[in-house]
């Protein structure tokens, strides 16, 4: 009896091997492990057998029976494994083809780097102040300290409108006076961001549309140490910490002292180039401590009160950030300029 | 304003390196924008000063001559040349000409070919003749162009020093700021440099040597409008040869960039750069003339209307009473401080002169020099403002070296018209207040140091503690009225550099919210987010263009001219006027960007200016523009491609942002809009507010802006209306735990009912456990009659207490479709 068992079980072995899907597996199951298969008959024999003889067939037969289902199970996770991996092959595809695109949008280099900027500013307790673009003579030159004829307003080349005293501001500046006087006599730490214009050829190095970002801080002790703190933590900022800044002498009539501000120039290192004119420095923006008259003129009285004024150009700064070479690309909205800008 | 360093150095001692100056005066605000070496690069032991002392015939060509040249002790060397200004001395015997003399392996640039090309000097034979070292042209050494005979020096150029030593020089070209008139001369760059360096200055001589009968009997002046003219001092020289000046004040006249003359007038251009005080000479002797044979008077005036004269280029020029004219008892001889008449011109005829050093008033000279477009050097000068006192010293210096180079004779005395007399300036300034601006603590000491070393005269007042420094300003400035002045000055010398840096102490400013900016932001955010390209287009714009925009008067009107804010000095004609739609700046960059792309999806957010009647600003009003045009998916492997975008892409845009915004239920009105696509184009309404248009552009549009012929979907969105209508807050609402139950719903109604009419029924039919109505699909054909149109919605029923019933559900769609049946005479299609 004992070696039919041992004949069954080869029989079946062979049988499995030779089922080559879940339908022939599944089969095979019926015919040997199934309740009508062949493992049962052979343990429904174990009644016909003499009692002495039970222990050791009824023994062989559940090792059988074991090794039917160890044997069983590995076949079907072997078909299973086969089948997915035959699903796959089926399913792969070239993974070096490109990907179904996302439409981005990006945001004018000029609104990004103004967004920087005023950003940087706002950490130090400086609040955006709107501004018009369109304004008067008097805010433009006259309450800057620069009356009518006055030779510094040949540093500002000016667009006349048919609105006379009228005209397209120069410069950010007329903002201060605004600012001051909505906020006196409280402190005032503002950034004026917004487009000026001048009466300029348009050319790689110039335009006659730009934005400029007006910077004002007035209130009781502030001196030109603070100027210096404050800007050279924005070039620091804006251009890498280990940039080097050097404040220079210069005149605007609204500040006194003036000063313009020169950082190491960012293509050369300051060995000098053609973008620094072999100085090795390019101007990154102009300030000072606000003018008494100026100051008065925002009612403030200067005997009290004292303040800084800055401002620069975003384009500018863009461009010695990006390496741009001709300003007009700004306008010019070329997608293939503006879409670098992601 | 160009310094040569040689001239310079007159008055100051360089104690210093050349780039330590450069950054000293650039750091003190005298930019030094370009160094200009001349002669840096000739060796000095090959390149020297010689003397030519003998030019004879080359044995075998009429063209060459051989000369000897001594530039050492020993033998003359001898060299071959083809100068055609030696030719005159050959055969001359011994000669004493100074020149500028190469030997072998000298390096100059080639005098025979275009351009410069350094070449080096190499022992060779000139027919027949040997020859290792040379006699150099000017452009040979790169002074300048001219190779037409050699370079001959002044007779006192010293034999065999380099003469990089003799005629090199640097120039620095220092760029001055308008408050900076006083450095506009080498004496007040030279003043600055005193300051910086300490190397004390020296002022040239004012002494003079006069003689004869008193100037006041050979002219007198009159001003009479001294508001216009505070000082006017003539001195009259006789007996001048007018020729060329000397070679040192021509070259140094050339390389502060002025061309030399003669010698009168090299003298006045000379002392002006020198001191700043532009002269002017009139030949004497015409004035007399002028007078019938007496001594003429000056008559300093402004012009009468329409008076006209010719000027020194020649050009008749007619003046407004604006201008100042000096005049004669005959009439205008120059424009004040701008320019000089031909008629009393100095010439090579002139004998005498009558010297003019003269101040006017800066604002006159500025306006005279606009109106007449007449910029000069003088001019230049008086527009920035010039110290009176300065007439006096240019007019003695200037007259004395008349004298000794043009060999005057100087009358004596000078006639002095000075009606308004410059008082001294001075100003109380507190030490504390330097403190107080420049944040260091300063001494008194320091504070007078620094001022005096610009030549301000300082008297320490006050008490320890309190102290104040009486400053007194020196005559050559005009730029220092009040404290704040004199603190710039004492920072300069100080040095920017070394004023630390510190944050601000003093308290912040109140805190104020920015919503309206940062709303503006969230529009931009929310459009990029879309796929947006942000643009920015030039607040100029025509008339004409925008004119273009509509259909009914593309060419526009006098009376759409007249609405516009214009610049009346445009750059160009493109930009004449201040915009009032986005549309048509951005339509240029569309037309621009589709030459070389068929897709676009941009955005602007920028301002238009709109004129308000009676108000002299324009209101500047915050407008968003959008356009979208070509295919909706790149061509691509996983695309179809194909189909374009259009008014519903657009939309989709405005939909989001609007979401973004939180701005409720918006109404699309079929709109009727010059220049948009009837049918495809609607009007965005807020509740009562119509906030801008949407929709496709009309063909005339297209044509009118070069744009391809498909479609263009564009948006121009009133920003200001939009925003007033966004709300500063929203609340949440609770999910519900509870299943939804979707339920499609497919209707027949007329052709001309809008989907949002059935919607809105459906809604407000829907009860509140109708949650959301999506319109899914549009159908017309089999099934459906001629002028109707099946819409499909799906429905979304969902309660927040209770799961739904089919009972509950299938009631309110009943109650739904028994509503649209009764007010839309809809049928129901399917369910």
């Amino acid at each position: 009896m004992l070696g039919q068992l041992d004949a069954l079980e080869k029989e079946a072995m062979a049988a499995l091997e030779a089922a080559g899907d879940e339908q022939a597996l599944s089969a095979w199951y019926g015919a040997y492990l199934g309740r009508k298969g062949k493992i049962a008959d052979a343990v429904k024999a174990l009644a016909t057998l003499p009692r002495d003889d039970r222990p050791a067939y009824g023994q062989r037969v559940n090792e059988s029976k074991r090794l039917l289902e160890a044997a069983h199970l590995a076949s079907s996770a072997a078909l299973k494994q086969a089948a997915e991996e035959g699903a796959q092959r089926a399913d792969q595809v070239d993974v070096t083809l490109p990907g179904r695109p996302t439409r981005l949008g990006h945001l004018h280099p000029a609104t990004r780097t103004l967004r920087e900027t005023c950003a940087i500013f706002a950490e130090m307790g400086f609040r955006i102040y709107p501004s018009r673009h369109i304004e008067t003579d008097e805010f433009n030159f006259g309450l800057l300290n620069m009356p009518p004829h006055h030779p510094a307003r040949d540093m500002w080349s000016t667009f006349y409108t048919s609105t006379p005293g009228v005209i397209p501001r120069t410069h950010t500046s007329p903002g201060q006076v605004h600012a001051m006087r909505e906020y006196c006599p409280e402190p005032v730490r503002v950034v004026l961001p917004g487009m000026c214009y001048r009466y300029e050829q348009i050319t790689a190095r110039s335009e006659m549309m730009f934005h400029q970002v007006e910077g004002l801080a007035v209130g009781v002790g502030i001196s030109m140490t603070d100027l210096k703190g404050t800007l050279v933590a924005f070039a620091r900022r804006m251009f890498g910490p280990e940039r080097r800044v050097r404040f220079r002498a210069s005149y605007f009539p609204f500040t006194e002292p003036s000063a313009e501000v020169d950082m190491d120039c960012v293509l050369c290192g300051g060995r000098g180039c053609r973008v620094c004119k072999n100085s090795g420095w390019v101007e990154i923006l102009g300030c000072g401590m606000v003018h008494p008259a100026v100051l008065r003129n925002g009612g403030y009285d200067p005997d009290i009160y004292s303040g800084f004024a800055f401002g620069m150009g975003p384009e500018r700064i863009a461009m010695l950030k990006y390496g741009i070479q001709d300003i007009r690309c700004f306008w010019a909205n070329d997608l293939r300029f503006l879409e670098q800008f992601s | 304003m160009k310094v040569p360093l040689r001239w310079l150095r007159d008055y100051v001692d360089i104690t210093i390196s050349l780039e330590e100056l450069s950054e000293r005066l650039t750091l003190a605000g005298l930019e030094v924008e370009a160094v200009e070496r001349i002669g840096d690069w000739w060796d000095r032991s090959k390149i020297v000063v010689g003397e030519v002392t003998e030019v004879r015939p080359h044995p075998d060509a009429d063209r060459l001559v051989l000369v000897d040249v001594r530039h050492r002790e020993g033998p003359a060397d001898q060299c071959v040349t083809g100068a055609p200004n030696l030719f005159e001395y050959k055969g001359l015997g011994k000669v004493s000409l100074k020149v500028a003399y190469a030997m072998e392996g000298a390096e100059l640039y080639d005098g025979h070919q275009e351009g410069f090309v350094k070449t080096r000097l190499k022992r060779t034979k000139i027919r027949g003749v040997p020859s290792s070292s040379m006699v150099c042209s000017e452009k040979e050494l790169g002074i300048s162009e001219a190779h037409e005979g050699i370079l001959l020096l002044p007779d006192d150029a010293p034999v065999g020093m380099p003469l990089a030593d003799y005629l090199g020089d640097t120039i620095l070209d220092i760029s001055l700021t308008p408050n900076l008139a006083r450095c506009m001369s080498v004496i007040g760059v030279a003043r600055e440099v005193t300051a910086l360096t300490g190397a004390p200055l020296r002022y040239p001589s004012l002494e003079w040597r006069t003689e004869g009968g008193p100037a006041g009997q050979l002219a007198s002046v009159q001003i009479e409008d001294p508001d216009l003219c505070s000082r006017y001092v003539a001195t009259i020289v006789q007996n001048v040869e007018i020729g060329p000046g000397p070679k040192w004040m021509q070259e140094r006249l050339s390389r502060a960039g002025m061309r030399p003359i003669s010698d009168v007038v090299d003298v006045t251009n000379y002392v002006m750069l020198e001191w700043g005080q532009p002269l002017h000479a009139f030949d004497y002797d015409k004035l007399v003339a002028r007078a019938g044979g007496g001594a003429p008077t000056i008559i300093v005036r402004r012009a009468k209307p329409g008076e006209t004269m010719r000027t020194l280029d020649g050009e008749v020029r007619t003046f407004t009473h604006d201008a100042l004219l000096i005049c004669d008892t005959a009439g205008p001889i120059a424009i004040a401080g701008v320019m000089g008449g031909m008629e009393t011109e100095v010439d090579e005829g002139t004998r005498s002169i009558l010297l003019e050093s003269a101040n006017f008033d800066m604002i006159s000279i500025r306006r005279t020099t606009q109106a007449l477009r007449l910029p000069s050097e003088a001019s230049l000068r008086f527009g920035r403002g010039i110290h009176p006192a300065m007439a006096e010293r240019a007019a003695r210096r200037a007259s004395e070296m008349m004298r000794v180079l043009a060999g005057g004779r100087i009358a004596q005395g000078m006639v002095d018209a000075y009606p308004r007399p410059a008082r001294p300036i001075t100003i109380e300034l507190p030490t504390a207040q330097v403190e107080r601006t420049l944040g260091i603590a300063m001494s008194t000491d320091e504070v007078v140091r620094s001022l005096q070393s610009l030549e301000f005269g300082c008297e320490a007042t006050g008490v320890e503690g309190a102290a104040v420094v009486r400053v007194t300003v020196p005559d050559h400035r005009i730029d220092c009225t009040l404290p704040a002045d004199l603190i710039e000055e004492v920072a300069r010398i100080y040095g920017y550099d070394r004023i630390p840096e510190t944050m601000m102490a003093d308290r912040l400013p109140p805190q104020r919210g920015n919503r309206d900016l940062e709303l503006e932001e969230a529009v931009r955010d929310t459009l990029v987010v879309s796929g947006l390209q942000e643009v920015i287009t030039y607040t100029l714009t025509t008339v004409a263009r925008e004119a273009a925009l509509q259909d009914h008067d593309p060419l526009g009107s006098a009376d759409q001219e007249s609405r516009y804010l214009k610049v009346t000095n445009p750059i160009t004609q493109e930009r004449t006027a201040f915009r009032q739609r986005l549309l048509t700046t951005m339509l240029e960059v569309v037309s621009e960007n589709l030459r070389f792309r068929d897709r676009v999806a941009l955005f602007e957010l920028g301002r238009v200016f709109l004129p308000r009647p009676g108000e002299q600003l324009p209101n500047e009003v915050r407008r968003l523009c959008i356009v979208l045009s070509g295919p909706r998916e790149e061509r691509h492997w996983l695309t179809e491609g194909g189909a374009d975008v259009d008014y519903f892409d657009l939309k989709g845009v405005v939909e989001a942002l609007l979401a973004r915004l939180h701005t409720g239920r918006a109404e699309y009105r079929p709109a009727d809009e010059s220049g948009y696509q009837r049918g495809r184009t609607a009007h965005l309404w807020l509740g009562e507010t119509c906030c801008g248009i949407l929709g496709e552009l009309s063909a005339g549009v297209r044509q009118r802006f070069e744009l391809p012929a498909r479609r263009i979907a564009a948006a121009e969105i009133d920003l200001e209306a939009l925003l007033a209508l966004v709300p500063t807050g929203w609340f949440v609402e609770p999910i519900s735990p509870y299943p939804a139950v979707l339920q499609d719903l497919a209707i027949i109604v007329d052709e001309d009912v809008p989907a949002a009419t059935v919607q809105s029924a459906v809604e407000s039919a829907g009860g509140p456990l109708l949650r959301q109505v999506r319109a899914f699909d549009v159908y017309r054909g089999a099934q459906v009659p001629v002028g109707k149109k099946s819409l499909a919605f799906g429905l979304t029923f969902q309660s927040p207490g209770k799961t739904l019933s089919d009972e509950l559900v299938s009631k309110q769609v009943t109650r739904i479709l028994a509503r649209l049946r009764k007010e839309l005479g809809a049928e129901v299609r399917g369910m």
